[in-house]
C-alpha cells in the first residue's frame, strides 16, 4: 500500500510541476511584473489613446465575427447532423480546416484575394474599397480563425437529442422555422453559448492572421494583440505587460464563463 | 442469441428533406467565401510560376531548414504532449487533492489566452529579465516551450473523457490476479487510451506546425536555427515574395490536410472500438 501512495503522490507532483513550470508560474509572473510599477501606471498604460483604440477595434472585430459565425455554426451543424447529402464527410472535414491552417497562411490567403495585386484587387480599387491594411481585412481574418467553434459544439448536441421531437412537431403541422425556434433552439442553446465563448476568446486573441493584413497603423488598424507586440519590440516592457494583462483578464473571464457554462450544460 | 426477426421495411422520410437544404446552402456558401476561396488563392499562386518555380521556392536552403525544424519540433511537441497530457488527465481523473477543480479550470487557459500573451508570459519568467536566472530566449528550447504552452490542453482534453468512462472492473480483476500497478496500466489502461492519445497528439502536432504568435517573440527568428515555417512565410510576405510564401504555405496546408484526415480516421477507429 505504501508503494501505491508513493506512486500516487509522485505522479501528482509530476503533473502539477509540469503545469506550474509551463503555465502557472509564467502567467503569475506577468501579473506580478504588470503590477510592479503600481496600479496607477497600469491604468495609465491601458488607457492611452492607442490602447483604447486598439481595444475597441479588437472588440469590434469580435462583435462582427462571432454572431456571423454563430449563425453559420448552427446552420452547418444542422446540415451536418440532420441533412443527407453526398460529400458530407468532406463538408465535415472542411469545417475544421480553419483550426488546422496556420494563421499566417490565413493572412497570406486574404492578401492574395483582396490585396492590391490579388484576385479582386483591381475591382476593389476601382470601387474605392480597401480591405487589406484596413478594418474589413481584420474582420475577415477574425471570421476565418473563429469559424468552426459553434458548429463543433452544436453538432454533437444535435446528434444526441435526435430528431424525434422535431419530427413530431413537423407531423403536427409546425413550419420548419417554428420547429427550429420552439424545439431545436432551446435544446442547443447552451452549446451555442459555449461555442460563442470559445470563438470570442479566439477572435479577441488572434494575432498571426491579423498581423499580416492589418498594416499596423496606430490608432486605426492596430488590435490589442498587435499593440502588445509593438510595445514589446519598442522596449516598452511595462506597457506590453499591461496590455498583456488586460488580454489575460479577458481570457480568465472567458475561462470562468466556460466553467460556468460547462456545469450548466452537464446539469441540463 | 441472435434470432433474425424480419424487420418490416418502413421507409421514413427524414425531416431533413424539408429543413436540410437551406442550412446546407448557407453553410456551404459561407465556408466557400471565407475559407475555401482564399485558400484556393494560396494554392493557385504557388503554382503560378509552374512546377519549377514551386520546387525552387520550397527547396531553397532557408525554406527547407525552416520546414525541417518545424516538422521535427512539432513531432517532439506531439510526443511530449502524449506523455504529459496523459499524466495530467490521469491525475485529474484518478487522484483527488485540494484545489483539483482549480487545476481542472486552468488546463484550458492556453486556449483562452492570446498567443502573443503566451509568448510574453514565457519571456517574463524565462527571458533576459528572468527572476530565476534562466534565459532561454532565442533558442530552440524557447520555441519548444512556446509550442508546449499553446498545445497543452489537446491530449488532456481528449484522454480525460475516455479515462472517466473506463470500466474499473477490468483493473480490479487484473489486480486480483496479481498484476502490479504498472502492468495494469500498460496492459489494461493504456490500450484503451491509445486512440484518444493519438488524436490529441495529432491535434497538438497540427497546431504546433502552424503556430506563429507564441513563437514570434521567443524564437528571435534566427534562420537555420530557430526560424519556424510560419515565421519564414511571414518574412517572405514582408519582403513581398508572395510566390515563395504561397509555395511554403501550400506545403503547410497539405500537412494540415493530412493530419486532419488522419484524425478523422483515428476517430472512426475509436468509435468502432466503442460500438
Amino acid at each position: 500500500m505504501r508503494a501505491d501512495s508513493l506512486r500516487r503522490v509522485s505522479l501528482r507532483a509530476a503533473a502539477l510541476g509540469y503545469l506550474a513550470v509551463l503555465l502557472l508560474l509564467p502567467v503569475g509572473m506577468v501579473f506580478w511584473r504588470t503590477l510592479e510599477p503600481g496600479v496607477g501606471a497600469v491604468l495609465a498604460s491601458v488607457t492611452t489613446p492607442a490602447a483604447i483604440s486598439a481595444l475597441s477595434l479588437t472588440l469590434l472585430a469580435a462583435a462582427i465575427a462571432v454572431p456571423l459565425n454563430a449563425v453559420f455554426g448552427i446552420f452547418a451543424a444542422l446540415a451536418l447532423v440532420r441533412g443527407r447529402f453526398r460529400g458530407k464527410a468532406v463538408f465535415d472535414a472542411l469545417i475544421d480546416l480553419p483550426f488546422a491552417v496556420s494563421p499566417i497562411v490565413v493572412g497570406l490567403a486574404l492578401l492574395l484575394v483582396f490585396g492590391r495585386n490579388g484576385w479582386f484587387g483591381d475591382w476593389l480599387a476601382d470601387h474605392g474599397i480597401q480591405v487589406i491594411f484596413s478594418v474589413p481585412g481584420i474582420v475577415l481574418a477574425t471570421v476565418f480563425v473563429s469559424l468552426p467553434f459553434v458548429a463543433r459544439e452544436v453538432a454533437p448536441v444535435l446528434r444526441e437529442i435526435g430528431s424525434e421531437q422535431e419530427q413530431a412537431a413537423a407531423t403536427l403541422g409546425a413550419s420548419s422555422w417554428q420547429t427550429f425556434r420552439r424545439i431545436t433552439l432551446p435544446s442547443i442553446r447552451w452549446a451555442v453559448a459555449y461555442g460563442v465563448v470559445l470563438s470570442t476568446a479566439r477572435a479577441i486573441g488572434e494575432f498571426g492572421a491579423v498581423s499580416v493584413v492589418s498594416g499596423k497603423i496606430a490608432g486605426e488598424t492596430e488590435t490589442l494583440p498587435l499593440l502588445v507586440e509593438k510595445r514589446f519590440q519598442n522596449f516598452d516592457l511595462a506597457g506590453a505587460y499591461a496590455a498583456s494583462a488586460l488580454l489575460a483578464v479577458i481570457a480568465l473571464a472567458t475561462l470562468l464563463g466556460m466553467t460556468l457554462l460547462n456545469s450548466r450544460r452537464t446539469r441540463t | 442469441m441472435s434470432v433474425a426477426v424480419p424487420q418490416p421495411r418502413v421507409r421514413t422520410r427524414p425531416v431533413s428533406n424539408r429543413t436540410g437544404l437551406l442550412p446546407l446552402g448557407v453553410a456551404t456558401l459561407w465556408l466557400s467565401l471565407i475559407v475555401l476561396l482564399p485558400l484556393a488563392a494560396v494554392v493557385l499562386r504557388s503554382t503560378e510560376g509552374g512546377a519549377e518555380a514551386f520546387i525552387t521556392s520550397v527547396t531553397g536552403a532557408q525554406a527547407v531548414s525552416a520546414l525541417r525544424f518545424t516538422l521535427l519540433i512539432s513531432l517532439l511537441v506531439a510526443g511530449v504532449n502524449a506523455a504529459a497530457g496523459t499524466l495530467i488527465a490521469w491525475v485529474l481523473v484518478r487522484d483527488s487533492f485540494r484545489g483539483k477543480s482549480l487545476v481542472h479550470a486552468v488546463i484550458d487557459l492556453p486556449f483562452a489566452l492570446p498567443t502573443i500573451v503566451a509568448g510574453i508570459t514565457l519571456l517574463a519568467l524565462y527571458g533576459p529579465a528572468s527572476p530565476v536566472g534562466v534565459n532561454v530566449s532565442f533558442t530552440q528550447i524557447a520555441v519548444l516551450m512556446a509550442l508546449l504552452f499553446v498545445t497543452l490542453p489537446f491530449v488532456v482534453r481528449s484522454v480525460q473523457p475516455v479515462l472517466l468512462e473506463l470500466d474499473e472492473q477490468m483493473e480490479e480483476a487484473a489486480a486480483s490476479l496479481g498484476a502490479s500497478a504498472p502492468t495494469i496500466f500498460r496492459r489494461i489502461i493504456l490500450p484503451n487510451l491509445v486512440p484518444a492519445i493519438l488524436s490529441g497528439s495529432a491535434l497538438a502536432f497540427s497546431r504546433a506546425v502552424g503556430e506563429f504568435g507564441a513563437v514570434i517573440l521567443l524564437s528571435g527568428n534566427i534562420p537555420f536555427e530557430t526560424q519556424v515555417a510560419s515565421v519564414y512565410v511571414f518574412k517572405q510576405v514582408e519582403s513581398d515574395n508572395l510566390g515563395g510564401a504561397a509555395a511554403v504555405s501550400t506545403v503547410l496546408l497539405l500537412l494540415s490536410l493530412i493530419v486532419l484526415l488522419g484524425i478523422r480516421g483515428l476517430e472512426r477507429l475509436g468509435s468502432r472500438h466503442e460500438g
